[in-house]
């Protein structure tokens, strides 16, 4: 594929760029210009880009799309594909690709290893020794336990699957919530996202990011938790309402959250960065060095695909 | 357990003659308190009269200081000593046995969460749970952009020091997460579905991540030295929520400066709560503060055990 001019639209992986300059003609976009540059690039570059590979948060709008008259392929570096205008796509007739799958585990281990941070206050524990305060104060924390908690799980996808298996290890019984009902003989399904917050002590978002699923985890969600609840987040920061998210922590409605995605990254609402009852991760779900490798080659082989005239590997358009 | 806060105990109202008469070795927890004073007349050992001293038949314990061959001495009535810690390394069980003392711990009590707190120390280690969340709150995603990529969890091999019933369920766990288990102690279990090394060396080295969880005696005493962690290797990491004297701390913070091991998840130390201030400054350890037991659900086990019915877990002695 040496002529496939691809747009890398912003540094995402080392190794990634290595082969995109190594195996085809390589453009990276300007990200972080001003505006005008930016269009300045893309009217200069129009001609040649037939493929653009993003990342999730970058996604790719109509305008972007619009300026690349022999666009063929949108290669996504994530799972999540919600910022990409797939109808838009699907009218110039552009395909999508992700990277499902090979980051299954990465994310519904840190999930898990989440919910164990917040409960057991991990991070807290870390701070408190580095600081000197264990010598200092030698206070002990109690902290309650995380095995047999109850976990609900918004989405029993495949990073949904793959975190009910980790936590019925703990003895934690599964509650799920998602669009149609199946045949698990372990898990409970709920109709509605509120009752399945009410039955848990522990909600987790895993879920695809759509027009049904934005801000699934309402003010009335939030409440049903309560308390005594726990939410994980390793979704996408749209599917929660944030600000109410926010106020909850603050005033103790709601007991903890372990959050990996926000609704403006890479900004983290300064009020959370005052709480103790919150693990606050920089959206590292996949970022491993094994997955994010796997997800270059799932990239770097739709592009492959596409360019020999195959079947694309994991298409989304 | 970590060194409970002072709070002196309280021999119950009115009726204390009546109830049974258990010495405290050291300071109550005060979460222990009300039930147990509820039950039995509590009096410190220290400071105790003689006619207290010479009549006491039980003496309860949470974990230091030591329950020494002399302390036992000086109280001839002594039938039973009950430490609520599951570790019972503070106990002389020499001296108890020659004068046919039994003693007890908390058993089970402790074993789901002294499990739980080790998994979340593994991923924490290998996903930069806690140094992620401090990036976050210091302001270093918005500033700095994406924290480096971590390691995977899912698929390490992990080998489990001691598979006895905290060790038992921490394969379990980690098994679930798609981990590979093995495992060594002083003999093999043949109900036990993992591989069994001979010895910590050998465990080590065919190890991502090495998880202490036995006891702590003269045998094991300095376990984990320098041919261990140079066997366990520069990406690997381990784990102790056992005792900090299995570990050579000197040499493992030797290791940890120049890399000859890859990170640690530390909850208990040689001397606590010093913890070699070295530590400290790296981002590859994640460090607690003796508190992987502590939650209100195993001190309400520990309770059931002590105050219920004690010799339901009586250890060999």
């Amino acid at each position: 594929m040496e002529s496939l001019g691809v747009l890398l639209l912003h540094p995402m992986d080392a190794y990634l760029e290595q082969e995109l300059a190594r195996r085809c003609r390589l453009l990276r976009f300007c990200w972080d210009a001003p505006p005008d540059r930016r269009d300045a690039f893309l009217r200069a570059h129009a001609g040649s880009v037939r493929a653009v590979v993003t990342g999730g948060v970058a996604g790719a709008g109509a305008a972007l799309i619009d300026a690349l008259p022999r666009l063929e392929i949108v290669a996504c570096f994530s799972v999540g594909f919600d910022r990409v205008d797939l109808a838009r796509c699907r009218e110039r007739g552009v395909r999508v690709t992700n990277t499902p799958g090979v980051l299954t585990d990465d994310v519904a281990d840190l999930a898990v290893g989440l919910a164990i941070a917040v409960l057991r206050r991990i991070p807290q524990a870390d701070g408190y020794v580095r600081a000197g305060q264990w010598k200092a104060k030698g206070d002990f924390t109690l902290t309650t336990r995380f095995s047999g908690k109850r976990v609900g799980i918004i989405g029993l996808g495949r990073i949904g699957l793959a975190i009910a298996r980790r936590v019925e290890a703990f003895g934690c019984p599964v509650s799920y919530y998602q669009r149609t009902k199946r045949d698990y003989p372990n898990y409970t399904f709920f109709p509605t996202v509120v009752e399945l917050a009410a039955t848990s002590d522990v909600l987790v978002v895993a879920c695809s990011l759509n027009e049904q699923s934005r801000r699934i985890v309402s003010r009335e969600v939030i409440d049903a938790l309560g308390p005594g609840g726990v939410l994980v987040n390793i979704g996408r920061g749209g599917h929660v309402d944030e600000p109410e998210l926010v106020a909850a922590l603050a005033e103790g409605r709601l007991g903890g959250a372990g959050l990996d995605v926000f609704e403006d990254e890479p900004e983290v609402p300064e009020a959370l960065v005052a709480l103790d009852n919150v693990v606050l991760a920089p959206h590292m779900g996949s970022g491993t060095r094994e997955t994010r490798r796997a997800m270059a080659d799932v990239v770097l082989g739709n592009l492959e695909a596409h360019v020999s005239g195959k079947p694309l590997l994991t298409p989304v358009v | 357990m970590a060194p409970p806060t002072q709070v002196a105990a309280t021999s119950g109202e009115g009726d204390g003659a009546d109830k049974p008469l258990v010495l405290l070795a050291d300071p109550i927890i005060p979460e222990f308190e009300p039930e147990l004073s509820a039950h039995y007349r509590l009096l410190p050992v220290a400071g105790a009269d003689a006619a207290i001293a010479a009549t006491a038949r039980a003496l309860l314990t949470v974990d230091l200081p030591a329950v020494t061959a002399d302390l036992v001495a000086a109280l001839p009535a002594l039938e039973l000593v009950v430490t609520s810690s599951v570790g019972v390394d503070h106990v002389d069980l020499a001296a108890c046995r020659r004068r046919g003392i039994r003693v007890t711990n908390a058993g089970d009590a402790f074993s789901a969460d002294a499990a739980d707190f080790a998994v979340g120390l593994v991923v924490a280690a290998l996903r930069r749970v806690a140094a992620a969340d401090a990036y976050v709150r210091r302001g270093g995603w918005a500033a700095h952009g994406e924290y480096p990529v971590a390691t995977k969890v899912s698929g390490k091999r992990v080998g489990i020091v001691g598979l006895g019933r905290i060790g038992s369920l921490v394969a379990r766990r980690l098994a679930a997460f798609g981990c590979a288990v093995s495992y060594n102690s002083r003999s093999p279990k043949p109900s036990a579905p993992y591989k069994f090394f001979p010895s910590v060396l050998d465990l080590a080295a065919d190890s991502d991540v090495v998880v202490l969880s036995c006891a702590l005696t003269e045998e094991t005493r300095h376990m984990v030295n320098r041919e261990v962690m140079e066997a366990l290797g520069k990406d690997g990491v381990l784990v102790n929520v056992g005792r900090g004297g299995l570990v050579d701390e000197p040499e493992l913070v030797r290791c940890l400066r120049e890399g000859v091991i890859g990170g640690a998840g530390l909850d208990v130390y040689e001397k606590e709560p010093d913890v070699p201030p070295e530590l400290f400054g790296m981002d590859n350890v994640v460090l607690s503060d003796h508190r992987a037991v502590l939650t209100p659900e195993s001190i309400r086990g520990a309770l059931d055990m002590v105050a219920g019915r004690p010799l339901l877990s009586p250890v060999t002695l």
